[in-house]
């Protein structure tokens, strides 16, 4: 049985005794900071001259826990990563979280100490929060919203307009991953614990790419809606087909025999650790032979191509047949990020 | 065994088929055209691009293969109208969530207030019945031949289990009947049909012998895999170009003379046959399956009378899917198709259930 000291109370919210004690026990043994630790309204720091990049995401994924990761290492990874992707080095984060009376505090310990843990393998700092606590019920356990900022990398020169006809697209490794793994976790099929989240902070691996390689024009990470969404809206925004080759897509032995089991498509299935380069083609190896031996991604692969058109993403089947993706619409599996 | 994922092998099929087709084009004096009954060969077809390496010789029509699709408007209405009902939860598969009603859809009654779960299996509705016996469980029970004796089973679990909590709105189908149907059409302009796997495995290769016998129509049931259906369309086309008929079984893996038997004593235990309205048919006799009178408890019908009038289908916003499902029109000849009815926002049911001829040519076609 819970006792009242191991859950969380209405008044841990008042912003009285018991907001600072949650404060001081939980939040801040974790992210120790300068900045933070000054613990005034805002945060105060230095920025160099060049443009900055902000960005804000809210994590409600249902399990809280899930094979490969959590929510807090979710709340960090989402955040970094559409910061990395968007040419940025990520530098500080604020992180607020909506807490449901009774959700258990030792839960909470865990989520926070996951979130250190990937703030420091992203080389972020938590400089800001808040915690707000609302009634049993109105709202499910903990939700977590995170904005991040960074500065844009000199190097990096991305934007839809660049991408043109015979650009390579690649992908750093297997997908459908994380969508899969909630979706598991989720629904008892006795599939529990088969496929791993690949959930994972992408800035390290993406900052010596745009250094190194001037011919990456476009990134963007393969979260909500996998894939197919993600490539329909670069068509769609850039006028340029997409064709994918079915059989160079990299999904997983696993993810493979379970999405057909189920009737799902794995190219929809979102991702927390993927995401799509578009890059000059006479790069495209320097890029692929980069992500293989200097990043570990050892399934990284060229996918496709970028084709004059009209904003279609076209898929070659493995039977040398033409399929069209298009963007998710609709698909029964909310609370995934 | 060979690997029938093989792209390899399905290129050396599809050769052999293109050159078929085209024996078959001659001996027809027009290319040949085939009927899929089945909403998993429909994605199958569509996800593997067959239809558009097939195109310039043959011609792949869907038929009413997608249960959701051929569920009468009327019942859907009927469903909406159980989800508002005080202490009832719905249960389901999740292909019915997004499926229109006249006025609305369980997605939206959900967003509204209604309580609505999803289940891969309706053996776990009856666990949530028994685990929440302060409310109505109703599972709608929306499939052909294959789903059906697992629904069965659920109202026998649930009686063993004493359950006075868990309910099945019971609008099943058998596509034998309405089979019979689409061959007296003297409009239907089919060669051959590949017949549905799924549901062979439980009625035989014989229940679907009419096909040949009574109608002269080739007919072969194929599996899932995009070799299958090639394969099953190669099994069509030698039958067309011998001017034969003959309804033959291309999926031995699974299928067999006679089914599934002891499927179909349960579905006969707790099922009778009744004649039921299909979307784009009409009243089909004996093609449904109603709770019998040994489990009417369970029948959620019967506990939870809803009345409904039905809608004429003048009404239902010049939706074409009667004739997509008959194969009169394809989805992209409906007005309404891409343009005012997508997966977002569907006005007929073939343009939202993942088996839908509409949502696969819609998802998966070049247009």
């Amino acid at each position: 049985m819970q006792g009242k000291h191991d859950m969380v109370l209405l008044s841990h919210g008042d912003g009285g005794l018991l907001t600072h004690r949650l404060l001081e026990k939980y939040f801040l043994p974790f992210f120790k900071n300068e900045i933070l630790e000054s613990l005034t309204d805002a945060a105060c720091f230095l920025v160099q001259p060049g443009r900055m990049a902000i960005t804000t995401d809210s994590f409600v994924v249902d399990p809280i826990f899930f094979p490969g990761g959590d929510l807090g290492k979710l709340a960090v990874c989402g955040t970094v990563n559409d910061l990395a992707v968007s040419g940025a080095k990520p530098l500080y984060l604020a992180a607020s979280f909506i807490l449901e009376e009774g959700f258990a505090l030792p839960e909470l310990e865990r989520i926070i100490e996951s979130m250190f843990l990937t703030c420091k393998e992203a080389d972020v700092q938590v400089v800001t929060g808040d915690t707000k606590v609302v009634g049993r019920g109105q709202a499910d356990k903990v939700y977590i919203t995170t904005t991040g900022i960074g500065y844009v990398l000199p190097e990096a020169n991305l934007a839809y307009f660049r991408i043109k006809p015979g650009d390579a697209v690649l992908v750093n490794g297997p997908l459908g991953e994380h969508g899969l793994a909630i979706m598991l976790q989720r629904e008892s099929l006795g599939l529990e614990n088969r496929v791993f989240s690949d959930c994972a902070p992408l800035n390290k691996i993406i900052e010596p790419l745009l250094r190194r390689f001037p011919g990456i024009k476009f990134m963007r990470d393969l979260t909500r809606g996998g894939l197919a969404t993600t490539a329909k809206e670069i068509a769609l925004a850039s006028g340029m087909d997409i064709w994918f080759d079915e059989t160079s897509l990299p999904v997983g032995k696993t993810v493979k025999g379970i999405t057909e089991l189920l009737g799902l498509d794995p190219l929809y299935l979102a991702n927390e650790g993927k995401f799509l380069t578009v890059v000059e083609a006479r790069e495209a190896d320097g890029v692929l032979n980069y992500l293989k031996n200097e990043c570990g991604a050892k399934e990284a692969c060229v996918i496709g191509e970028i084709r004059p058109g009209r904003g279609d993403v076209c898929l070659k089947t493995a039977l040398g047949g033409v399929r069209k993706l298009n963007m998710l619409a609709g698909a029964p599996l909310p609370r995934i990020c | 065994m060979i690997n029938r994922n093989d792209p390899e092998i399905g290129k050396r099929v599809l050769q052999k088929l293109t050159g078929l087709a085209d024996r078959a084009a001659s001996e027809l004096g027009r290319p040949p055209v085939l009927m899929e009954i089945c909403g998993t060969h429909t994605v199958a077809i569509s996800r593997s691009g067959i239809r558009s390496l097939l195109k310039e010789s043959l011609v792949l029509k869907s038929g009413p293969g997608c249960p959701v699709c051929v569920t009468d408007q009327s019942d859907i209405d009927r469903i909406i109208l159980l989800s508002r009902q005080p202490g009832v939860v719905i249960a389901t598969f999740g292909d019915m969530l997004r499926v229109p009603g006249t006025n609305s859809s369980l997605e939206q009654e959900r967003a509204r207030q209604a309580k609505v779960e999803i289940f891969y299996s309706p053996l776990e509705a009856v666990d949530f019945a028994e685990k929440y016996p302060g409310e109505q469980v109703i599972f709608l029970g929306i499939g052909f031949e294959t789903t059906t004796p697992a629904i069965a089973l659920s109202i026998r679990q649930a009686e063993k289990q004493g359950l006075s909590n868990y309910s099945v709105f019971s609008v099943h189908k058998m596509v034998p009947p309405v089979m019979k149907v689409l061959l007296s059409d003297p409009e239907l302009g089919v060669d051959g049909f590949i017949l549905p796997g799924h549901v062979c495995t439980i009625t035989g290769r014989k229940a679907f012998d009419f096909i040949s016998a009574e109608y002269n129509k080739p007919a072969v049931i194929a599996g899932f895999e995009p070799v299958d259906v090639l394969e099953a369309a190669c099994l069509l086309l030698k039958q067309i170009i011998d001017r034969q008929a003959r309804t033959v079984n291309g999926y031995t893996r699974l299928v067999q003379e006679e089914g599934n038997q002891k499927a179909r004593e349960i579905m006969d235990q707790i099922f009778s046959p009744a004649d039921v309205y299909w979307r784009g048919f009409g009243l089909v006799e004996g093609s449904g399956l109603k709770i019998s009178r040994d489990y009417e408890d369970f029948d959620a019908s019967l506990r939870f009378p809803a009345e409904i009038n039905p809608v004429s289908p003048q009404s239902n916003f010049g939706c074409a899917c009667g004739d997509v499902l008959k194969g009169k029109i394809n989805p992209g000849d409906c007005p309404l198709f891409a343009k005012r009815c997508t997966p977002l926002w569907p006005v007929g049911p073939c343009m939202v259930s993942s088996e839908g001829a509409c949502a696969a040519y819609y998802q998966y076609e070049l247009s």
